[in-house]
């Protein structure tokens, strides 16, 4: 490989690293003032201290024949589905928890407030994380025709993101948190990801910097912005005060209002630059890819790409409506969540008419109507979200399960399905097979998790749209219709229409599960022509 | 490696390409379609003519934002919700305010306010212990049955929700149950034995498996003070009625034992300041209406 001094150099400086962030955890879980926070630290060492001897012992060296960097995205994509079936049965749980209240078996560690954190973090970060950074490490890869610069950062990117993940959710079980949603691991936690994640744009720009096209794909657009403003959300919404080094307490910087300002900063701007930005760059790849066709627009995808990260900055005042925060913002939030509708459906329509010639696919292959279904479900979420700004509208369906309705319809339709479809073209195209074990498992896992979706988002409309209706009715002499424990009880029958849909969900993941490993243990070997995505890819020089 | 932008027109579609390909991907030179494009005018007209008509833009000094053109602010408006809708029950309020309360019933439309406003009191305030159908549960007591603690009248119902019982009221209504057993006050036998004898006076006597007649002397030295000489309670210090077999900490034994050997001491907090007066009366109305009123 090129320039075999600056990767010693780089296992240098990384054993360097890793052994003085050996030696320094070991020591604060010495010194530990709380149990978890002495656990954590130890298991951060322990893995430190692992990643020097991989490195010493040449775990490391680049026995990868290809041209490209695979392994990691391997690892990538074996992480994806495990988080991902993690992370839907603990959602599946709880929901069975909302319904019967006596599954949390009346143990801290199992309450709905300590696996609710669980679910997110595993679905959101350990699931929609390990697919963003697998499918982004082969999609800058191929694009740029460069392998990812490095050695042994991609899987310190790897490694230490699933670390984080570990260390994040050891804390929701055991109570440790900061209180903050989306963002509740404390400040040690919150350090070790600001360092993983400034190492995965390291590795991520530095392909990119050494590509040898001349312009920059469209996709690795949306990656890039997707790291830099996650990296920034992470940082300014964390910012804390440790109560002392040796222990998981700290004090958020922000006090009041303007700290729950900045929270949905970052918490809108988490769905808008995770879950939007990072899966839409997993659409202009796949999607394309799969269909054999070219991207529909490429001046559609410069304006809706740039109005995107323009207006989705501003938009995170809307989940404050109502709330202490002053008027002039709540006003801002709105108006910038209407502006935002368009730019987001430009993502829709440039992924849906790219099949525009290929739509006979759709009935063919199961893959492609994954892809496609997933474009329709954030075309329909994308709308919903605008509408639920207005404040009109927010002032029925805020606090209610319409909200978590909503997420849900983005989250498991179009979050969801987008990664399923790139995980079938990713698994044969890595391992090296013709096509996935089981088209037709395929077609039962979408229809399987297509009913559940629509179960899961239907039963959620009803309950949500019932119960703020319930909480507002007044009857004719300006008296409370319903008390709260009512409203609580109307909700019941929809809870568990709810769980069974998430129930189908999880079975349709395990389905792929089954799917991908068959694939990868008795699929049929691609021959050299056949081998890799259904558009050949150009000789590399 | 085509880099010329000269693309090449697509045969599915007639549409010239940018020229530009990434592992294979190429990307067709189509316009943005119109109606996405104007649709995306038309909500930028919206959003800024709706920042012209509402609070927005923080500028004109360090705390001070436009106000829009329409002058509204959300403190105000939910000010003026709350006081129209204190406005419209006013005239009942008053009404309901200068009526003794054992003649509301006599006022159809009066006793419909009542029971309306206190229904929706009860279902946010009292269910939560109580129960929805204010049936209660172990430690909280039912009160649709015609067994009351303090007293079941209109007006002692409304005393025991306006001071509560061991409550921070000053007035609050207060009695102790003593931990026979925790304070040695009573032996193991002897709490048996006045068990057996507590349950006799409903009949489960035998199911104890203590001396009813040794219980009884017992009862006669310690407990009649309080729950009276045949049981029967003492309404004035809150003490229950131990013969009618309703328990509020549960008839089994076990459970008769354990409330002689560690005493028992609910609490209901005041509800003065937290709920007008008018809404404590008609709670009351409404509480003595669920059957056990007296």
């Amino acid at each position: 490989m090129e320039n075999t001094s600056t990767m010693t150099l780089e296992k240098m400086i990384m054993s360097l690293f890793l052994v003085v962030a050996t030696l320094l955890t070991a020591y604060a879980g010495l010194n530990a003032l709380d149990n978890i926070f002495g656990v954590s630290m130890f298991i951060m060492a322990t893995a430190f201290a692992l990643g020097v001897a991989a490195i010493v012992t040449g775990k490391f060296e680049d026995t990868d024949t290809e041209y490209y960097n695979y392994s990691v995205v391997k690892a990538g994509v074996i992480a994806s589905v495990i988080w991902g079936i993690v992370g839907f049965t603990a959602g599946d749980y709880i929901a069975w928890e909302l319904a019967f209240p006596a599954l949390n078996l009346d143990l801290q560690w199992t309450s709905f407030g300590r696996l609710r954190p669980l679910h997110t973090s595993a679905v959101i970060f350990a699931f929609g994380g390990n697919v963003l950074i697998s499918t982004s490490f082969y999609v800058v890869q191929r694009t740029s025709r460069a392998r990812l610069i490095g050695s042994v950062t991609p899987w310190f990117v790897f490694w230490g993101y699933n670390l984080f993940i570990v260390l994040a959710a050891l804390g929701y079980v055991f109570g440790v948190t900061q209180s903050k949603e989306y963002a509740e691991p404390e400040w040690y936690v919150d350090i070790w990801l600001t360092i993983v994640w400034v190492m995965y744009l390291v590795v991520f720009l530095g392909t990119l910097m050494k590509r040898k096209e001349p312009h920059i794909y469209v996709a690795n657009w949306f990656y890039l912005a997707f790291i830099i403003t996650v990296a920034m959300l992470h940082i300014v919404n964390n910012a804390a005060v440790p109560v002392s080094f040796f222990g998981s307490k700290s004090y958020i910087a922000w006090s009041g209002v303007q700290d729950a300002m900045i929270q949905w900063w970052y918490g809108h701007n988490a769905v808008g630059f995770f879950l939007t930005a990072g899966f839409l760059a997993i659409m202009y790849y796949f999607v394309p890819k799969r269909a054999g066709r070219p991207v529909y627009s490429y001046r559609l995808s410069i304006i809706h790409f740039w109005s995107v990260i323009f207006i989705y900055i501003w938009a995170g005042p809307h989940h404050l409506h109502y709330t202490a925060l002053p008027d002039w913002t709540q006003t801002l939030g709105m108006a910038f969540s209407i502006m935002l509708w368009m730019p987001s459906w430009g993502g829709m329509i440039n992924g849906l008419m790219t099949l525009s010639g290929a739509w006979d696919k759709l009935r063919t292959d199961p893959v492609i109507r994954m892809l496609v279904v997933s474009v329709a479900f954030y075309g329909m979420s994308t709308f919903e979200g605008p509408l639920m700004a207005i404040k009109a509208v927010n002032s029925l369906s805020h606090y209610t399960d319409w909200t978590i309705g909503h997420v849900h319809s983005g989250a498991l339709g179009w979050n969801g399905f987008v990664s399923f479809g790139a995980l079938y073209c990713m698994v044969p195209w890595l391992w090296g097979k013709k096509e996935v074990y089981s088209l037709a498992l395929v077609s039962m896992h979408f229809w399987i998790a297509t009913i559940g979706i629509l179960l899961y988002i239907t039963s959620m409309w009803v309950s949500g749209i019932m119960q703020g209706l319930m909480w507002r009715a007044y009857d004719n002499l300006g008296f409370l219709e319903y008390s709260f424990i009512e409203t609580v009880e109307a909700m019941h029958p929809f809870y568990v229409i709810r769980a069974i849909g998430g129930l189908m969900f999880l079975i349709g993941a395990l389905i792929m599960a089954y799917n991908l490993w068959m694939t990868v243990k008795v699929g049929e070997e691609a021959t050299e022509t056949s081998m890799q995505p259904a558009i050949a890819p150009v000789a590399a020089e | 490696m085509a880099d010329d932008h000269k693309g090449r027109v697509d045969e599915l579609s007639g549409v010239e390409t940018t020229g530009h390909s990434w592992d294979g991907l190429e990307e067709l030179n189509n316009p943005m379609p119109s109606w996405w494009l104007y649709t995306f005018y038309a909500s930028i007209v919206f959003a800024i003519g709706y920042m012209v008509l509402y609070p927005s833009w923080p500028v004109g000094g360090e705390k001070d934002h436009l106000k829009g053109t329409l002058a509204w602010n959300a403190r105000d408006a939910v000010n003026k919700a709350v006081k129209d809708a204190a406005a419209a029950k006013d005239p009942m309020v008053k009404k309901l305010m200068a009526t003794d309360i054992s003649a509301v019933r006599n006022d159809k439309a009066l006793a419909r306010f009542a029971g309306r406003s206190g229904k929706a009191a009860f279902g946010d305030n009292c269910a939560p212990c109580h129960g929805s159908g204010a049936t209660g549960s172990k430690g909280y007591p039912g009160l649709v049955d015609d067994d009351w603690l303090w007293g079941g009248t209109l007006e002692q119902i409304q005393h025991t929700i306006k001071v509560g019982i061991r409550s921070e009221h000053d007035e609050t209504r207060n009695n102790s149950m003593a931990a026979y057993g925790d304070d040695e006050l009573l032996d193991k036998t002897k709490i048996l034995n006045v068990a057996s004898y507590v349950l006799s006076l409903s009949g489960h006597g035998k199911e104890v498996g203590g001396d009813i007649a040794a219980g009884e002397a017992v009862f006669k030295e310690t407990c009649v003070s309080c729950h009276g000489p045949e049981g029967k309670g003492m309404q004035k210090q809150g003490a229950p009625n131990l013969s009618d077999d309703i328990w509020l900490f549960g008839g089994k034994p076990a459970d008769v034992i354990a409330t002689i050997t560690h005493g028992r001491k609910g609490l209901m907090p005041t509800w003065e300041g937290r709920l007008d007066e008018a809404t404590i009366k008609a709670l009351a109305i409404y509480v003595h209406n669920r059957g056990g009123g007296q």
